[in-house]
């Protein structure tokens, strides 16, 4: 076995003063979970201010780094040599082996960076800088020392073992799940809801997620579609309870009773309405979507604060700023976007109008919202009472 | 109600089929190649399977080698020819309502510098004979045409086409798809001057995986898979014996029950055409009774998206397809339906019903009540 552990970093809980232990704990937790998918036994550890994973069999060092990347929270990932201190030589030695294997083209800067944390050891860390620098300039003449500004960075770090790592993959960054409240993502089959999902969630935060179903103007496979793109958020975030509410009969009401240039908005309008119901009844304070500022019509700037006006929790948008392609390269990135390119309509784009409006008036859309009272209350209860519910994982 | 008209796509399995897979799954697992008493009896199996499909053709047993489906018959009859006949001639001839797996592999020869030219159809889906005769020349190796289309049911005229290819080029060799057509057509190869055949076995009650290609002793194609040399080099690999004995049993009861399965397919597809006939806005793209294949009812209903009108349908247990299933997971409009000229308003609200030996005419009723249910709702709803 090449590497026998991984040191891992993590950046902004290491400011939260007091509460550190909270966010370093939901750390090793969601490691502790993203780890139980993979093969192998591992131990996570805490030890002096750092996180590590040590591998307690054999392991798939990609499978492992794979998972690891998917724990929000994590900076960086290094995979480390770990050496029993069989004395100096053999230790300078080893590191000379250690960097004939780990690069094979040595046309490169270094620095050593030794510390001890085993204050026992007989020699000092500059000497060791000192003496495993000259080493490797001798072993591999092609090599350069630069202090300043190194290509690699060879760490050493003396304690009861001695850790060698010199390379850091990076993680997904954020902070651990769990380490804030939850939100209630409104999950088209689209692009954006995905990678929205994903965002809020690398800040800490537990995801449900509802669907609005339409059928017969929607198929199954558009909702196993939506399903698909939760489970991929989920890869990230932990399990996602999807909450998939029929909205058809709301929806030909609409159609029915309402102008149909502001189809959209008022449909919008009643998804936040019962996103947001089902928000309260399950704990979440907060919703989230996948809207980008003019990206379509229902949002315009207008029909954003049209929409916005129903809710009482906030309504987080991480994309707002977003054009299209960092949109679509984030969801890439994550994996999701390959799924929310299939072919299958979803429920806002069946009865769109032409030309929808594209600056809506709050006060004429409150107007043809009064046309539906006979009826709507008593939707919306049938729709969020008979949702269903799957836990995607 | 669950009614699944949808047979061009798939069918439900012979229970007798069925009971003959287990058993040998069960008990007869042997490799046929093996030398001890059970690769005998395996082998055994795949004998009877082609002589019962070889009777069903009236041709030989040796002209039959089993596939995996439709897909790689097809596949290895156009790509079988091209390799073994590119120093006579690299042109080949097929028409422009053929199924994937015909025009995908000849964009592949295209791209292996073969000329490929396609056929036109009429209003019926009717090659267009004249336009054959034009086409074929000297250096001409091969005309692909399907037998029956898959989308509208429309019957080509097999025997004619092949019998004007083969007194302009006598050396051309003619194959024709007849997935949609075995069992329900009686096919005389040796008569029709069909050089080679391709079956799927899952449109006929059998199972899905399997399928064969029916190769006229005379002609001589390249295989297109190989290693140890099973069914005489033509087609290495294990034989699938349980889907190749399910293959036959399924033929022999198609063939031995042909009159009265036809009769039965025919009489559902007789009630649903004409209940769709009264019906406002219905435009039927397929022939009635025996003049169009008898287990295909193809037709286009005004105002309504097929896809929307499909799953309405779902809800109410009937399950059918729009355009043809093979292709439905893309969006793009059916190219059967553009060549025989339906109205492009039409072409996105055109559904296929298609029937198998489990259906009965009550069922046709059923269905028809739905959509004369359905229409006015759907009409009501539309993108404005």
């Amino acid at each position: 076995m090449r590497y026998h552990s991984f040191l891992i970093k993590y950046a902004e809980i290491g400011t939260k003063g007091k509460n550190r232990y909270i966010f370093e704990d939901a750390l090793i937790h969601q490691i502790k979970q993203h780890l139980k998918k993979v093969e192998g036994e591992f131990a996570v550890v805490k030890e002096q201010g750092r996180i590590y994973v040590n591998a307690k069999s054999d392991y798939d060092y990609d499978e492992v780094v794979e998972a690891l990347k998917k724990v929000f929270g994590i900076v960086g990932i290094c995979p480390m040599t770990q050496l029993a201190d069989e004395g100096y030589e053999k230790l300078r030695q080893e590191i000379v082996k250690f960097i004939d294997e780990e690069y094979p083209d040595k046309h490169f800067t270094f620095k050593v960076r030794a510390k001890r944390t085993n204050k026992h050891y007989p020699v000092t860390s500059d000497e060791i800088n000192a003496d495993v620098g000259y080493d490797i300039l001798t072993a591999f003449p092609e090599t350069k020392v630069d202090v300043r500004n190194p290509e690699v960075m060879i760490h050493i770090e003396i304690r009861q073992q001695i850790n060698v790592y010199s390379k850091t993959i990076k993680g997904a960054g954020g902070m651990p799940i769990g380490t804030n409240g939850k939100a209630m993502l409104l999950l088209s089959g689209g692009i954006d809801s995905p990678v929205a999902g994903y965002m809020i969630a690398k800040r800490g935060v537990m995801i449900e997620a509802v669907y609005f179903h339409a059928p017969p103007y929607t198929s199954e496979r558009a909702k196993q579609k939506v399903v698909d793109l939760a489970k991929a958020v989920a890869g990230y975030s932990g399990p996602i309870k999807l909450h998939v509410v029929n909205f058809t009969e709301i929806q030909l009401y609409i159609y029915e009773q309402c102008p149909h240039d502001e189809l959209t908005i008022i449909m919008r309008r009643y998804m936040m309405r019962i996103a947001e119901r089902i928000a309260e009844e399950t704990g979440c304070i907060g919703l989230i979507t996948g809207e980008s500022i003019g990206q379509v019509a229902s949002q315009t700037m207008f029909s954003l604060q049209v929409t916005n006006e129903v809710c009482t929790l906030p309504v987080y948008r991480p994309v707002i700023g977003f054009d299209k392609q960092e949109i679509v390269d984030v969801a890439e990135n994550i994996g999701t976007f390959e799924t929310s390119i299939l072919p299958y309509e979803d429920c806002c784009t069946i009865f769109v109008a032409k030309h929808p409006v594209t600056k809506p008036n709050i006060n004429v859309i409150k107007k043809s919202e009064t046309k539906l009272a006979e009826k709507i209350d008593e939707m919306m209860d049938t729709a969020v009472k008979t949702r269903e519910e799957i836990i995607c994982s | 109600m669950t009614v699944y008209f949808d047979n061009a796509a798939t069918t439900r399995v012979d229970p007798r089929v069925t009971e003959l897979m287990v058993k040998i799954m069960n008990e007869d697992y042997g490799n046929p190649s093996s030398k001890y008493i059970m690769g005998l009896t395996a082998e055994n199996y795949i004998k009877e399977a082609k002589e019962r499909i070889a009777s069903s053709l009236k041709v030989k047993p040796s002209e039959i080698v089993f596939t995996s489906g439709g897909t790689e018959s097809d596949n290895m009859a156009l790509i079988g020819t091209a390799m073994a006949r590119k120093k006579r001639g690299k042109h080949i001839i097929s028409c422009n309502i053929e199924h994937a797996a015909i025009y995908k592999t000849l964009e592949f020869l295209e791209k292996e510098g073969f000329e490929i030219s396609f056929i036109g159809v009429d209003e019926k889906g009717h090659v267009d004979l004249e336009e054959l005769k034009r086409t074929v020349r000297p250096d001409t190796i091969l005309v692909s045409m399907m037998y029956v289309n898959n989308e509208i049911g429309a019957i080509e005229p097999i025997a004619e086409a092949s019998r004007i290819v083969k007194s302009i080029n006598p050396d051309c060799y003619f194959h024709t798809d007849a997935i949609q057509a075995y069992g329900k057509l009686t096919i005389r190869p040796k008569k029709e001057g069909i050089d080679l055949l391709s079956v799927s076995s899952h449109k006929i009650h059998g199972p899905k995986g399997v399928g064969f290609i029916y190769i006229n002793e005379k002609v001589r194609i390249e295989p297109i898979i190989f290693g140890g040399g099973q069914q005489k080099d033509m087609r290495s690999g294990t034989e699938n014996v349980p889907g190749i004995a399910g293959l036959g049993l399924a033929a022999e009861l198609y063939s031995k029950n042909h009159e009265e399965y036809i009769k039965r397919i025919l009489a559902v597809k007789d009630r649903l055409t004409e209940r769709l006939e009264k019906i406002e806005g219905v435009k039927l793209n397929s022939l009635k009774g025996e003049e169009s294949a008898p287990q295909i009812v193809s037709a286009s209903f005004e105002g309504v998206r097929a896809e929307v009108l499909l799953h309405a349908l779902e809800d109410k247990g009937v399950y059918v397809s729009s355009g043809s299933a093979c292709s439905s997971n893309h969006p793009a409009i059916s190219g059967t339906l553009k060549a025989i000229g339906v109205k492009k308003e039409l072409l996105d609200s055109t559904l296929r019903f298609s029937f198998g030996i489990f259906n009965e005419p009550g069922e046709a009723d059923y269905c028809s009540d739905c959509i004369e249910e359905l229409l006015p709702v759907l009409r009501k709803y539309t993108r404005k």
